[in-house]
């Protein structure tokens, strides 16, 4: 029997093993993916006339927002950095952070009708997703350089790059990984009950609020809750260390929140990743039945 | 030859209804008594077989059931049967589109499915970016699809829209394209459901022309659904007919289709419950043909004549009427047609009150032996219906008059013109 098994090069069964994780497979879709990407990019901003230019208006909208309601009216500290400035590195990181989410946990939601005419690796639409959107995070992050500049030029900057600026694209793919690893995990979770994505939409703007975006970490020193240092809670949101570590490098806001934090939100996106992959490859298969 | 495919033991069960709590404690029962207890999972045993027009009895329904069959490298298998008998079904696991209940399928070479054209089409993409885009979902690569580029537009014959976006395209045309693409695919192994009638005249005889290319010349194997026995016919060697989700034939595409046609066939009935009245002043009472009101009947060999009496009353004086009589063959492809009022313009006026049209039709010298199907209609030639029969009565023929046959199939070309002869 083994020795007849040899000859098939498709073999269709009702259950995937655990790890039946074809990644060879999905390289051999690269193609398939980098089409999506193009796709997505171009369909974007089809027929506008400002094209990618609404790519920085809609940050720069939410930091005028931001300056007037959490520091005018609430008037949180921004660490001495100059507001525009520091809501800025913020939104640009968290945009893609939650564009990148939103976008990835309704993979099989939205790409229902695709998906029940013909088989190509599922994964390449969520990874094709969160690639596509590193273009949207690229004008932003011009746009916060630019503003950067000009600060620098004037003068009155409180802003200091360092060298842990350095890190920037491994802060980018640790961004990535997290929202993918999320993403493909709510996906696979709501395609039967959509409970879920009702409260999901939910908890990511909440999320926001978790995150040191729209104040600093430094705020939250000092603080207990049960005991525990309320800033070592925060920390264990594996974002937090990803936008801190931004925020340090780029404008020296507080202070480094350590190696220690930053491997462990490395670690937490390989375990999130190996969860996801895991649990949407064993629901692809018959998904259709149920979405 | 050696096997392309292989479907062993393959079930696909299916929950009816809505997604529900009534879903959630089923799937929590099922994950207790499998994953914790390790027994077997007890919703499989309890589903009914797909009939679609019943009612449930249970909420699990086998879609496929045990379907065991094999497929010769290079055979073009059509698979045939009525709507809901799980022809779509089994080519979606074949695309691994959805995975089976139980059972494997084993294929040599890469199998490129085709159950829709234009997949993954984007409106707002132009005509030569979804041709990349639609190429690469069906699984070729940037390459191959730049090297056939040329052709597909070619075959397409959108030339003129190809940097247009697909938005602006009329429906026939997004269809051409897309079936453009999905024509130079080339896996080994094709599956095809229902793409073929799409498209003009002129496409869907190009489309069928390539289909045929594609199984005679390149040696590939093939599986096509399709509701039509004539296209089924053309392209397939071998069959297989679905009935409520299980294999009820295989073998030789003509046996297949004439197993399929037995069973589709309509039960016994009086013919005049067929008729469709379109003029509110008439009512039809009875119709006989051939000496019987049931809607089967059988011309012997030898039979010089066959004829129709129609029974009914009219309020209204009817002027210049007609009777139509139309033999099909079984996949409705006209044959023959009584007609006089129109080739003859010997039409009859009919008073009011209770009236009885008689016709005797003179039945041709080389009458075919095989299936018929007859549709009988009154009418006022080039005006209007006044009732309409189809598919009224199934004929079936054992032979023409001296036992030559096949004289009137569809090769012989045109339809046969019908007289009648006075004295019934």
């Amino acid at each position: 029997m083994s020795q007849s098994e040899e000859q098939w090069t498709t073999v269709i069964k009702p259950r995937n093993k655990l790890f039946e994780v074809n990644l060879r497979e999905l390289w051999d879709y690269r193609d398939l993916i980098s089409l999506f990407i193009k796709r997505n990019i171009i369909t974007q901003y089809k027929q506008t006339i400002l094209g990618p230019l609404w790519f920085v208006v809609q940050p720069a909208l939410t930091v005028i927002m931001y300056m007037i309601v959490f520091g005018g009216i609430a008037g949180i500290p921004t660490d001495g950095v100059p507001r525009p400035l520091f809501y800025l590195a913020g939104t640009c990181m968290w945009n893609y952070f939650s564009e990148c989410l939103t976008k990835t946990s309704n993979t099989f939601v939205n790409n229902a009708g695709i998906f029940g005419k013909v088989y190509f690796p599922r994964l390449s639409m969520p990874i094709a997703d969160v690639l596509s959107n590193l273009l949207r995070f690229g004008i932003q992050f011009g746009f916060f350089i630019l503003v950067y500049a000009i600060y620098a030029i004037i003068g009155d900057s409180g802003a200091h790059l360092n060298w842990y600026a350095l890190l920037f694209p491994f802060l980018v793919i640790m961004m990535a990984g997290l929202a993918l690893g999320f993403g493909i995990l709510i996906s696979s979770m709501t395609t039967k009950y959509r409970d879920l994505q009702v409260l999901f939409s939910f908890i990511v703007q909440l999320w926001m609020y978790a995150t040191p975006i729209v104040y600093p970490l430094s705020q939250t020193k000092g603080m207990f809750w049960c005991g525990i240092p309320v800033h070592k809670l925060m920390c264990l949101n594996p974002v937090t260390p990803v936008i801190e570590t931004f925020k340090y490098g780029f404008l020296g806001a507080g202070e480094f929140v350590g190696w220690r934090w930053l491997i462990y939100s490395f670690v937490f996106m390989w375990v999130l990743l190996a969860l996801g992959v895991v649990v949407f490859n064993k629901v692809q298969k018959s998904f259709m039945d149920t979405v | 030859m050696s096997t392309a495919i292989e479907f062993n033991n393959i079930s696909k069960q299916y929950r009816l209804g809505l997604v529900s709590t009534k879903t959630l404690s089923h799937d929590l029962n099922r994950w207790w008594q499998t994953a914790v207890l390790h027994k077997e999972d007890p919703y499989l045993k309890i589903g009914s077989t797909n009939d679609r027009s019943k009612a449930a009895d249970s909420e699990y329904v086998w879609a496929l059931k045990d379907i065991n069959f094999k497929v010769e490298q290079g055979d073009v298998v059509g698979i045939i049967g009525k709507n809901g008998a799980g022809k779509s079904t089994l080519l979606k696991l074949l695309s691994r589109v959805t995975g089976p209940t139980t059972g494997t399928i084993r294929a040599k070479g890469r199998i490129g499915s085709l159950l829709e054209v234009g997949t993954g089409f984007h409106p707002e993409m132009t005509g030569r970016e979804n041709i990349y885009m639609n190429g690469a979902i069906l699984g070729m690569t940037k390459q191959e699809i730049t090297k056939k580029l040329d052709e597909i537009v070619d075959f397409s014959g959108c030339e003129r829209y190809i940097d247009t976006p697909v938005k602006r395209y009329s429906s026939g045309m997004m269809v051409r394209l897309g079936f453009a693409v999905a024509a130079h695919l080339d896996p080994e192994i094709l599956v095809v459901d229902e793409v073929l009638a799409v498209g003009d005249a002129e496409f869907q005889k190009k489309a069928i022309g390539k289909m045929q290319d594609v199984s005679r010349g390149e040696g590939r194997t093939v599986l096509f659904v399709s509701h039509n026995m004539a296209s089924i016919r053309a392209l397939c060697k071998t069959g297989v007919l679905l009935e409520k989700g299980m294999v009820r034939a295989t073998g030789r595409i003509n046996n297949v289709v004439e197993t399929y046609l037995d069973s589709a066939e309509a039960e016994m009935s009086e013919i005049v419950k067929s008729v469709r009245v379109y003029d509110e002043s008439i009512r039809i009472n009875c119709i006989r043909f051939n000496g019987s009101i049931n809607n089967k009947t059988t011309i012997v060999s030898n039979q010089e004549f066959l004829d129709v009496v129609i029974d009914g009353e009219t309020s209204k004086c009817l002027k210049n009427t007609d009777i139509q009589i139309l033999f099909k063959s079984r996949e409705e492809t006209p044959m023959a047609i009584l007609c006089e009022g129109h080739y003859k313009g010997a039409t009859e006026d009919i008073p009011i009150g209770k009236f009885c049209i008689e016709k005797r039709i003179v039945l041709p010298r080389y009458l075919g032996q095989g299936d018929y199907k007859i549709d009988i209609a009154m009418h006022e030639p080039m005006v209007r219906w006044l009732f309409y029969a189809e598919n009224a009565v199934f004929v079936h023929a054992d032979g023409g008059l001296d036992g030559v046959g096949q004289a009137m199939n569809m090769k012989s070309g045109g339809v046969i013109g019908l007289e009648t002869t006075k004295g019934l």
